[in-house]
């Protein structure tokens, strides 16, 4: 038996030395196969009587399940190792950049819209939109600016030829979606309109947006409700101050002025806002009852309300930019800043 | 217009501070754009008389005064103005006074001692341009605060006035807007009727009283035009932006700004026979005082002698009847011109502050108090005897009542109403009314052409009530859900599309230079601006693709390397009659198919890079390429995009000439689609995924280099059905003849009911290779 331990020790330092999975396979044959050094043993147990047969073999058979079990652990060992090795060499340098086409981006105005949109879907204003080349009716005359009225020369217009300009604001496209429906409505109007203006404030062709709203009972605090609600969704300030300056604008009437708290100085005073805490964003009012003549609607039935804002001055609030130049350059590194 | 606070506050002065004036008078719409002190601050400057000047010992251009500062000895003062002299009365500056930029204290000039400094317009911070010293009449009073003298603790208010509010062009306008807004009692300034101290008279006939209603006219005769007009007065124009002429036409213009009412003065001794006021006839012609030749046209207003038209009405002077300071007699005018007949009469270029103030309505109910308030001043600053008042006054405009229902204004407003409230409100504007249950009748003032309609009045009373006691309340209202439908694709959809390929999104102007549109439109009739505000931005844009090539150049002037922009807009085209304007969407790339990235070998962006764009863009809908003739593209490299047959776009690579006229290192690949195109949108339907397992066979074929791989492709879709057919390689070169392409293709097929048997694979594909080899001759590849 002094042999059977020696082959057990000999064995396991043998397969404990070995690495690689061919060897290991070959080192069973050596001891386990046909002909190998156990099986022989085994082998040779013929010769016993059947006592020492037995004790023999209980012996041997130990043995080979030790090696056998050996065997089986060095062999996970080399395939741990292995995949060790290869997880080691196929590591990848993860900070490296990732690779692709990389991300544009939106315009900063249409960005600006597009909020607006959302802000005004969510209470059920529609967006539609209207053609850029007018006709001196939907531009002027159904907007209550009859031919040679002073506040034509407040609209510095584009002409293409007796009777066609290119739109001074977004307000025809009420007269259009109003003659090809019935109240009540209920929209925005955004578009791109034209006046004949042009430096570091005013660019001959910028970006407005429209709201009216016509129904039986639609009155003054309603509009200065929607557009406070407006402003302070937009800015994202639950206390922005809003009021309301009396105006004039041919198509509605009363007209307001929208001012709202400076958004740089809250109201302190700066050069935004020329040192008076207010910012002005846009016009609004009642719509005048000849807009409502214009299309036929019955203006003691109905009454409604208008309002217009610059959407490249709410851009411009909104993310700072100090010229509206800008806008309209297409610096690719200016358009980088709203991806 | 600018006004003086401290005039102002002569007609009605509310107690209240100046910073809270102009609050309130923003607040009822008047807007003050901005106020602005008449002269900085300073202090410690009084009117001082000097008595002697001596050379200066060691300084040539230097001089030593005694000035008597009304202190009880004269001061030593040295002064370098060249005009100073013994005997003038100027500002001077005393020990401690602290001026813009200096402090006053003593001081040894060139060794010579001086206790104070005489004055310019200039360091006082008045007058920039004025150097030397600011000379004052020889009537002011030694040692009186110079500030007080010249009441320079004024300021100006800038007031930005909207066209309806025409009342408020004079201070007296604005002193009444004040007092309806405080409650502040208003002085008037009108004059009473002058007594005539001559009988001379000119014979005025108004041929067309409805653009005329009313015309006032009066002789003054001896008129003394050699004094000089008032200070007070002259102070009073120069702070509300008018120049000082003479003392006539000055009156003129002051009692304009008091009063509203614009007046005309002529040289009586030019005017030939009697006064008449008519159009003008077709080609006449007038000489204006701006020194203008003007042709006029019958549109046109104007006052004629017997000579012809010697005034444009309401509008300025002419030349040959102007008052000169040689004038002796003149002949004073008051008239209402119709606003309507005068915004017709408008002048390009030719806005006067006559004629600004009649286009918006003056107060005919002043004409008459206007011209006795002139006739007034002139009497009492520079003589003369005045005659009657002649002319005539037809049909003035009716000021008919206007109806105010109570519960029409709580309606509209929103807000409860009383009617002794709006009563009261109404009774502030000194508006004549009357009550009828709770229906108020108002007779519109003369003043307030905007005064039309119920409206209008019912604004009145949000004014006065104040907007910022109206407060905004969040609507109830009937709640519809907006439509939502799915075959649409909203334009912000294909705008994220873009932005994920890469593309930035760009706004270029709708007005473009006319060679842009001969160039990337072949369009030598484009639609032009009859006005436009520069040569290159002179035509509407038929396309957007200059826009993008404009930008591209902008962008490489910046030492960009890499483009990838989008644009959507409307492009316009001529209709027969009127215009079209079509939305659409194009794109531009340029430099590097990626970003610069490692490994990743560069090249440059090419057609099929911005082809998969295109594709993406109508994902799933198939659409056609076919090679196209556009004026902006590369007659070899250019396409145009069909969808359902019709042709909705182009792409292709900018034409080598234009890449070459707008400078560019290498050309950009550009497309353009009309954005209806991409609006449509399949609704999916389902179809049942197949339980049968796919077969893959690959497929080569040579066919010449002049067949187009689409053409190809569509043959084996139709012949195979509904099996998915992919284009994987094009190869040239070794084992294909010249001349000849070899089309790889990957075909997928599939059985919805059951797995295809080999046999019928090889069929199939059998099939192809003949249909293939009939239509295009091609050979199989081995």
């Amino acid at each position: 038996m002094q042999n059977l331990d020696t082959l057990l020790n000999q064995a396991l330092d043998d397969l404990n030395g070995i690495t690689d999975p061919v060897e290991l396979e070959q080192a069973k044959a050596r001891y386990l196969g046909k002909g190998g050094a156990v099986t022989e043993m085994l082998r040779g147990l013929g010769k016993l009587d059947p006592d020492a047969r037995r004790e023999a073999g209980a012996a041997i058979n130990k043995v080979k399940e030790r090696l056998e079990s050996a065997l089986s652990c060095r062999r996970e060992a080399i395939q741990a190792a292995r995949l060790e090795k290869q997880l080691a060499e196929e590591a990848l340098d993860v900070t490296l950049p990732g690779r692709g086409q990389g991300m544009g981006g939106i315009h900063p105005v249409t960005r600006t819209l597009e909020r607006i949109q959302g802000i005004f879907h969510s209470i059920g204003f529609s967006t539609v939109s209207g053609p850029e080349i007018e006709t001196d009716f939907f531009n002027f005359t159904a907007l209550n600016i009859p031919e040679d009225h002073p506040a034509r020369a407040m609209h510095d217009t584009f002409y293409l030829d007796e009777g066609h300009l290119l739109r001074t604001h977004t307000s025809p496209i009420q007269i259009h979606y109003m003659m090809e429906n019935t109240p009540p409505v209920k929209i925005i109007a955004p578009g791109r309109v034209y006046r004949v203006d042009s430096d570091a404030t005013h660019s001959p062709m910028f970006h407005q947006v429209e709201g009216l709203w016509v129904d039986e009972e639609v009155n003054f605090t309603h509009l200065k409700g929607v557009v406070s609600d407006f402003l302070q969704r937009f800015f994202e300030r639950e206390t922005l101050k809003v009021r309301f300056r009396p105006s004039f604008f041919p198509f509605t009437e009363p007209s307001a002025e929208i001012d709202m708290g400076c958004v740089f100085c809250e109201g302190a005073g700066c050069r935004v806002c020329s040192h008076t805490g207010w910012l002005e964003v846009g016009g609004c009012g009642m719509v005048h009852p000849n807009v409502l003549a214009h299309v036929g609607w019955d203006s003691e039935k109905y009454l409604g309300f208008a309002f217009g804002m610059g959407l490249d001055r709410l851009a411009m609030l909104k993310y700072g930019v100090n010229d509206l130049r800008l806008f309209f350059a297409n610096d690719i590194r200016f358009l980088n800043q709203f991806n | 217009m600018k006004i003086s606070e401290n005039w102002l506050r002569t007609l009605v002065d509310p107690r209240i501070s100046r910073d809270e004036l102009a609050h309130q008078l923003t607040m009822s719409g008047i807007e003050v754009e901005g106020i602005a002190p008449v002269a900085p601050h300073f202090e410690k400057v009084v009117v001082a008389k000097v008595l002697s000047v001596e050379k200066h010992p060691d300084a040539d251009r230097l001089n030593v005064c005694s000035v008597d500062a009304g202190l009880p000895e004269p001061l030593q003062i040295v002064c370098g103005a060249p005009n100073v002299a013994q005997g003038v009365i100027v500002p001077c500056a005393l020990i401690g006074a602290v001026l813009p930029g200096i402090e006053i204290r003593e001081a040894k000039v060139r060794g010579v001692k001086s206790f104070g400094m005489l004055c310019s317009a200039k360091e006082l911070g008045i007058e920039p341009a004025l150097d030397g010293l600011l000379l004052l009449p020889n009537d002011a009073p030694v040692g009186m605060d110079f500030r007080k003298y010249h009441d320079l603790d004024d300021t100006v208010f800038e007031l930005k006035l909207t066209p309806n509010r025409a009342d408020c062009l004079s201070v007296l306008g604005v002193a009444r807007e004040i007092s309806a807004m405080t409650g502040a009692p208003i002085a008037r300034p009108e004059g009473s009727n002058v007594e005539s101290a001559c009988q001379d008279r000119v014979e005025v006939t108004v041929d067309v009283p409805h653009a005329c209603p009313l015309y006032l006219g009066r002789v003054i005769r001896g008129v003394n035009m050699a004094f000089p007009t008032p200070e007070w007065m002259a102070r009073r124009l120069v702070r509300s932006g008018i120049r000082t002429r003479n003392i006539a036409v000055d009156v003129t213009n002051y009692v304009m700004l008091e009063l509203g009412q614009p007046l005309h003065a002529y040289d009586l001794d030019k005017l030939s026979g009697g006064i008449s006021v008519r159009f003008a006839r077709e080609s006449e012609n007038i000489l204006l005082l701006n020194g203008e030749n003007l042709e006029l046209s019958q549109k046109q207003l104007v006052i004629s002698d017997a000579q012809g038209a010697i005034a444009l009405a309401g509008i300025m002077g002419g030349e040959g009847s102007s008052v000169s300071d040689s004038t002796r007699d003149i002949f004073l005018e008051a008239a209402f011109f119709d606003p309507a007949v005068m915004a017709k009469a408008r002048v390009p270029n030719l806005s006067t502050d006559a004629s600004y103030r009649f286009e918006r309505g003056v107060d005919f109910g002043m004409t008459r108090k206007a011209m006795e308030r002139a006739t007034e001043l002139i009497l009492v600053m520079a003589g003369g005897a005045a005659g009657p008042v002649s002319g005539e006054g037809a049909a003035l405009p009716e000021r008919n009542p206007i109806r105010l229902r109570l519960a029409r204004a709580k309606r509209i407003l929103g807000i409860d109403l009383a009617m002794d409230s709006v009563a009261a409100l109404l009774e502030r504007l000194a508006i004549d009314f009357s009550i009828e249950g709770e229906v108020f009748s108002v007779v519109p003032p003369s003043y307030r052409f905007d005064l039309k309609i119920e409206e209008d009045l019912v604004e009145e009373v949000a004014r006065l009530h104040g907007y910022d006691n109206i407060t905004g309340v969040r609507p109830a209202s009937v709640m519809t859900m907006l439509p939502a439908p799915e075959s649409e694709r909203e334009v912000s959809v294909l705008r994220k599309l873009m932005v994920g390929r890469g593309y930035f999104e760009a706004i270029s102007y709708a007005f473009v230079d006319v060679s842009w549109e001969a160039d990337f439109c072949a369009n030598q009739n484009p639609i032009a601006l009859r006005n436009p505000i520069a040569s290159q931005m002179s035509v509407m844009r038929g396309s957007l693709l200059g826009g993008l090539v404009d930008c591209l150049n902008f962008n490489l002037n910046r030492k960009q390397s890499r483009i990838r922009v989008f644009e959507t807009g409307a492009c316009f085209h001529r209709l027969e009659s009127g215009y079209g304007q079509k939305e659409m969407l194009a794109g531009l790339c340029y430099g590097s198919a990626l970003p610069e990235q490692w490994g990743t070998a560069t090249r440059s962006v090419d057609f099929f890079d911005v082809k998969s764009d295109i594709e993406a863009l109508f994902s799933p809908f198939d659409i056609a390429f076919e090679a196209a003739i556009h004026p902006a593209l590369h007659p070899g490299r250019s396409a145009a995009v069909f969808l359902d047959g019709d042709r909705v776009g182009v792409v292709g690579e900018l034409h080598p000439k234009w890449v070459q006229k707008y400078d560019l290192p290498k050309a950009p690949v550009l497309f353009e689609i009309e954005l209806d195109a991409l609006s449509k949108r399949e609704i999916p339907a389902f179809t049942e995924i197949s339980k049968f397992p796919p077969v893959r066979r690959d497929l080569a074929v040579v066919v010449e280099e002049k067949i187009c791989a689409q053409a190809v492709l569509d043959v084996c879709r139709s012949v195979l059905r509904g099996q998915k057919v992919e284009l994987f390689d094009v190869y040239r070169g070794q084992g294909v003849e010249t001349g000849r392409k070899s089309l790889a293709f990957g075909i997928t097929m599939q059985d919805a009911q059951k797995t295809l048997l080999d046999a019928e694979v090889d069929a199939m594909i059998l099939q192809l290779i003949e249909a293939l080899e009939k239509r295009f001759d091609s050979k199989l590849r081995v």
